[in-house]
């Protein structure tokens, strides 16, 4: 399975927590798309198909 | 805080910075001053502020400058942009060099401000609004400073996406603050829409050209029945002074403080701009006059 976290190809990611897993040690501050949608936390579960694209985002300096 | 403390006594003492006078209470407001007090904070929405100054955080050099300009300038609301995260040092590194100062939300934690996420980088009102959206899921706030560019090269908001996502937020239930041109027109256009602050520039972000349309933006202020917000293009300390005498509620200024040579005196100087400003808004200035009108009064003169 080949899923998109951040621009950046992964293969063994089977939810959006494992995606999250795969950028970050962070949880606080952390939001998740899917597919352009926002994931709720609670949803974090969610299983990931083939062709997936997540963003794993937080904050970052900015005006 | 480093250069708070004492030179060494060999080394030729150098005359401390304003801001680095007192240690002890380095940036304190004059406790006299005539229009604080009881009902004299900045009310938006649900909140009330005592500062009346909303600090960006881009441009910041690192987390520790960044700190002491929050607590120099006095804010108690500091912005942040949404982007991803960034990839993780490998294991192998020292802990010190994969979380130097922790995160940004860590130094704005310990600063005691809050925060203001904005939808920066957006160009369409479909992307603004699922970056607020995704904000509110990060940061747990519906508060969102909404930007919306039209034009790559000055940054300029986009009026239509703009009132397009801001009528979408609102009705999804966020507090909206709209970062708009200096349009009297679509200022109140975005209030009607429901926003909790109109955010109009006083020049294209990052620019610190100062108030290029001072009439626009009182006119702003005279008809909004919600907090004013002069939000970018702030040069100087005497930018955000008039933004304040022109009848601002609020201003909102990053790179005129974290790109000064001194970003920390620049920090304190805005604080004092904006106190000042308020002040001399609320104490009346005196109308101009095209001739001279004598203080010493001509009365008694001795003939000589």
């Amino acid at each position: 399975m080949n899923v998109q976290i951040n621009g950046e190809a992964h293969e063994s990611v089977a939810t959006v927590i494992d995606a999250v897993a795969a950028v970050t040690e962070a949880r606080r501050g952390i939001a998740v798309a899917l597919n352009g949608e926002v994931v709720p936390r609670s949803e974090w579960d969610r299983p990931l198909v083939d062709g997936d694209a997540v963003e794993v985002l937080t904050a970052t300096q900015g005006g | 805080m480093d250069h708070h403390t004492a030179a060494p006594a060999a080394t030729q003492p150098v005359p401390p910075l304003p801001h680095t006078a007192s240690p002890a209470a380095p940036y304190a407001a004059p406790a006299t001053a005539p229009h604080t007090g009881p009902g004299a904070g900045l009310t938006i929405a649900d909140k009330t502020f005592t500062s009346r100054l909303i600090l960006g955080t881009g441009g910041a050099a690192n987390h520790a400058q960044l700190a002491e300009a929050i607590t120099a300038s006095g804010t108690e609301l500091v912005t942040v942009a949404l982007r991803r995260v960034a990839p993780t040092r490998p294991p192998s590194d020292p802990p010190a060099s994969r979380h130097p100062t922790g995160s940004l939300l860590d130094v704005i934690e310990r600063c005691g401000v809050e925060l203001l996420p904005n939808t920066a980088g957006c160009f369409t009102a479909e992307q603004a609004v699922r970056t607020a959206k995704l904000a509110r899921e990060a940061f747990g706030t519906n508060w969102i400073k909404l930007e919306v560019i039209g034009d790559e090269d000055t940054l300029l908001p986009d009026p239509v996406e703009l009132l397009d996502a801001a009528e979408t937020l609102v009705a999804a239930g966020f507090t909206v603050l709209p970062y708009t041109s200096d349009d009297p027109v679509l200022a109140r256009r975005l209030e009607q829409a429901g926003c909790a602050a109109v955010m109009p520039l006083a020049a294209p972000i990052g620019t610190g050209l100062g108030i290029r349309n001072p009439h626009n933006l009182a006119l702003i202020c005279e008809n909004a029945a919600v907090p004013v917000i002069c939000d970018a293009g702030i040069g100087t300390a005497s930018d955000a002074a008039l933004a304040m005498e022109l009848g601002c509620s609020a201003v909102l200024l990053a790179t005129a403080v974290t790109r000064a040579a001194d970003p920390v005196l620049m920090a304190a100087a805005m604080r004092d701009a904006v106190t000042a400003g308020r002040a001399a808004r609320l104490a009346g200035r005196i109308p101009k006059r095209h001739l001279a009108k004598a203080s010493s009064s001509f009365e008694g003169m001795a003939e000589l």
